[in-house]
């Protein structure tokens, strides 16, 4: 086999598929494949980056993921952290999206926040800041529960 | 010690000990909301002092990362400006404080972000976005407590009259910051004018920060901040 700088798409896809199964610590119903977390995946690395820059969970997922790789037999793949270009909320998949809504959050959305629980848009923010960096607390006018919304970010 | 380091370790201090004061709220702040509010704030500072002194690290090239800078110094090798280190006081005092830092703090990262160095300028990026939250939360409040009851109003003059002295130390010409003061002038202004306040008459300012002349303030601070590491040097978790 002649030796390549790329990386096999299968080789990308097995890793990438590994850590689709990394659960995010703070919100485990979702990956850090699904929040956007892993940006990219060679023979040499895996390349991540943080929600926000303070978000105390960025060690523990580091940690997390060295574990599943190692397990996975990938103990050379080192992780190497980026900032650039900045983590938005548009990095978070479809997926994601899904998985947060039915997990209780809403998803980050610039049109009219819509209640995880009823889908009532009859909704309003209680407080821009929440339980956790990524996410601020809002309330349905409908069902009168509240709830969670991942920022906008 | 290079501009480097010296551009890193102001940027990453500032943000350190602001960081600091602000988790002193935690537990404390006037109702739940404004906990999670301020201690929210507190973590993204304490996480942008991180990354910016790592860098200051590397460029002083002494092995000193960013956990040997923030705890194994004291108070006159610290470069954050005055304006940071004030005691929190009453609710309106801390929101004083966080106005008139997170708006110019807003304008330096931008300015950062746009620089020609990579490390500084990527770090400026990604915080500004946090800034920005910074600012519309304080400027809401300052909106509020302004435009609110009359206690609400004189403890919002009195907490601007207090900081206002440390104004002019964070656009100190020899750190390149005079050049944001017009954009930085309208902004107060205009969230002064909504909230029914005039901006405190203009008077001496206060500087020595970025030359580690401290207020007494820092001293205490760095003590509590510091415990550990000066109770048990180099312990790690």
């Amino acid at each position: 086999m002649v030796a390549t700088a790329a990386t096999s798409t299968s080789f990308r896809d097995r890793v990438f598929e590994i850590l689709a199964h990394v659960p995010d610590p703070e919100i485990p119903a979702v990956s850090v494949v699904d929040l956007g977390i892993v940006r990219d995946v060679t023979d040499e690395a895996v390349t991540i980056t943080p929600t926000y820059t303070g978000c105390p969970a960025t060690l523990a997922i580091e940690a997390d993921i060295r574990t599943a790789l190692d397990r996975a037999g990938l103990s050379k793949l080192k992780i190497e952290t980026v900032l650039a270009p900045p983590w938005t909320t548009e990095w978070i998949s479809e997926e994601g999206h899904a998985k947060l809504r039915a997990y209780g959050i809403a998803p980050p959305t610039m049109r009219a926040t819509e209640c995880p629980r009823c889908n009532s848009t009859h909704t309003e923010e209680i407080s821009r800041f929440g339980s956790t960096p990524c996410k601020s607390l809002w309330r349905c006018l409908d069902c009168r529960e509240p709830f969670d919304k991942f920022k906008c970010h | 010690m290079s501009a480097r380091f010296d551009h890193a370790i102001r940027l990453g201090d500032d943000a350190l000990i602001l960081g600091q004061r602000l988790s002193e709220w935690c537990g404390h702040a006037p109702m739940l909301e404004v906990d999670l509010s301020l201690a929210n704030i507190g973590l993204d500072l304490l996480g942008q002092a991180t990354h910016f002194l790592g860098v200051a690290g590397e460029a002083e090239g002494k092995g000193r990362d960013a956990d040997k800078l923030a705890f194994h110094r004291d108070v006159l090798d610290f470069r954050n400006c005055l304006l940071v280190e004030q005691p929190n006081g009453d609710f309106a005092q801390t929101i004083a404080r966080q106005f008139l830092f997170s708006n110019w703090q807003e304008l330096l990262l931008t300015e950062v972000a746009a620089a020609p160095d990579t490390a500084l300028s990527d770090i400026a990026r990604k915080s500004v976005k946090e800034v920005i939250y910074h600012c519309r939360f304080a400027n809401e409040w300052v909106v509020r407590l302004g435009d609110g009851t009359e206690e609400s109003r004189k403890r919002m003059i009195e907490g601007l009259d207090w900081m206002w002295r440390f104004v002019d130390e964070l656009f100190d010409a020899k750190d390149g910051a005079a050049s944001l003061r017009p954009e930085w002038d309208k902004r107060i202004a205009t969230v002064l004018s909504e909230a029914g306040l005039e901006a405190p008459k203009p008077r001496r300012g206060t500087m020595g920060g970025r030359k580690g002349h401290h207020s007494e303030h820092l001293g205490h601070l760095l003590s509590e901040m510091q415990f550990l590491q000066r109770a048990y040097p180099d312990a790690r978790w």
